[in-house]
């Protein structure tokens, strides 16, 4: 086939044929494209305002890696006047985080940000490999999804950040659509799909890629030649997801449109008044004070099953029930006094001289 | 003709796992192949019978010579496994026929994966 040229610029070779709109363009009216997107998805949802801390959720992965090129590209061009940090999360994952870590370790150096690593273990006091040992390969991922979410906004707490910033792309929101829809989970479908979300007291949250596509994403790292670490985590897949991955993938071959479809499809839910007067009010943890939907928050929950050797405490109701009723039944010590628990959530710190942050490499 | 032709081919983006854990490799494929991919060392091409190697072939060849494990991960149905990205040349394969293209001699073709983890 003859080369054909971009359907921009009309001068250079196009490259890359672009899933949203089937446009086929060359390499710099790519980046050129991508960025302008994400600035427009910025810019109509205001999510920024001029002298903002923004801590990016940085995993070494191709996403984090993309976003932190493209925030620091953005903030640039377009003088948004952000701070912007590099926040990771250790689980304490041997063979898999401590190789992505490095990434980021480079990331550091190479786009000028402060990284801050906040580990499992110097927060909960357990890292993935114990608790996999202690829980086996089953229901891991449930840990490792609640402590990471709350570690981030303890690590943001600890910048002392307005917001946080995350890799999420296109698919990642479509599949939770997806999933949302077929777990019935209308809570979640509810607010899976808004571009920020904020807690009663915690940091903002927002999604900068949520109309990017994957396909993108890895086309810019590939002829960016950014630095990204890739390797599936050591430790069994959310096998939900997985499906939910697969049969999007199977979709987009078919229509690409798929994709940014189910997104506008979640967004257009309407959930009716009476169903979200049955949803739990938003409260905070009486142990460690982090929003939460009960009396005691789901990480406080999961380690205190963790402490007390039961681990399907937080998993299943069932467990919590039983934590608690050998508690009412005096069978276990009810709540060791020596229980490890979670540091008290402070939303500011009140020195921001404290900041630890990690030396460059 | 010639009846080899040399290319480059790697992977990336965690596909190279699948494949020996090394990312690049050079191939010598022959230049005439079966309509069927099949992809046979011995196989002979009858006069008029055959097709210029073509991606759809280097698919098939590396999934039955070079790929080490679970090949449900590579290939599906004659072609990629969707969210795997090929390039050729450095382009998008969609804008060079895919499977279809010919491959020539010394071309460099990218296998990335997109499933794993952001």
């Amino acid at each position: 086939m003859p080369p054909r040229p971009c359907a921009l610029c009309a001068k250079a070779k196009a490259m890359i044929k672009r899933p949203k709109t089937g446009q086929q363009i060359c390499k710099d009216c790519f980046f050129y494209v991508f960025e302008t997107e994400v600035h427009n998805t910025i810019t109509e949802a205001k999510l920024f305002k001029p002298g903002d801390r923004v801590a990016i959720g940085a995993s070494g992965g191709k996403d984090s890696t993309v976003l932190a090129y493209v925030m620091k590209a953005l903030n640039e061009r377009y003088n948004y006047g952000l701070n912007l940090f590099l926040l990771s999360i250790d689980e304490g994952i041997t063979g898999y985080r401590d190789d992505s870590l490095e990434t980021v370790k480079r990331n550091q150096q190479q786009y000028s940000m402060p990284l801050k690593i906040l580990s499992y273990e110097e927060l909960y006091g357990w890292t993935m490999d114990r608790i996999v040992s202690q829980v086996g390969r089953k229901n891991n991922c449930t840990f490792c999804g609640v402590f990471r979410r709350q570690a981030l906004d303890r690590g943001a707490a600890m910048l002392s950040v307005d917001h946080i910033v995350t890799g999420h792309n296109a698919d990642d929101i479509a599949e939770t659509v997806l999933m949302n829809i077929m777990r019935g989970d209308i809570a979640r479908l509810g607010r899976c799909t808004a571009i920020c979300t904020q807690g009663e007291d915690t940091i903002r949250r927002s999604k900068p890629f949520k109309y990017a596509y994957e396909k993108e994403i890895v086309m810019y790292a590939y002829f960016k030649k950014l630095d990204y670490f890739s390797t599936e985590c050591i430790y069994s897949p959310d096998a939900y997801r997985g499906h939910a991955r697969v049969f999007l993938k199977d979709l987009e071959a078919v229509r690409p449109s798929a994709i940014i479809d189910i997104i506008h499809s979640g967004e257009a839910f309407e959930i009716k008044e009476e169903i979200k007067a049955t949803q739990k009010v938003q409260q905070t943890c009486t142990r460690c004070g982090y929003m939460s939907s009960n009396a005691l928050c789901k990480a406080c929950t999961l380690l205190e099953g963790l402490e007390r050797g039961m681990a399907n405490a937080g998993i299943t109701d069932r467990g919590t029930k039983q934590l608690r009723m050998q508690d009412a039944a005096g069978e276990a010590s009810p709540t060791p006094d020596n229980l490890r628990t979670i540091p008290f959530f402070e939303l500011k710190p009140t020195s921001t001289t404290m900041i630890c942050l990690e030396p460059t490499p | 003709m010639e009846s080899t032709i040399s290319i480059k081919v790697e992977f990336s983006g965690g596909l190279e796992l699948l494949f020996d854990n090394k990312r690049s490799h050079e191939l010598a494929l022959p230049a005439v192949v079966p309509l069927n991919n099949d992809t046979k060392k011995d196989v002979v091409v009858a006069e008029g019978q055959g097709k210029p190697a073509d991606v759809a072939y280097l698919i098939a060849y590396l999934r039955d010579h070079l790929l080490q494990e679970r090949a449900e991960l590579f290939e599906e149905g004659g072609t990629v496994r969707p969210g795997i990205l090929v390039l050729v040349n450095d382009t998008d394969w969609e804008l060079e026929g895919e499977g279809e293209y010919a491959l020539r001699d010394g071309d460099e073709i990218v296998f990335i994966s997109t499933l794993h983890g952001g």
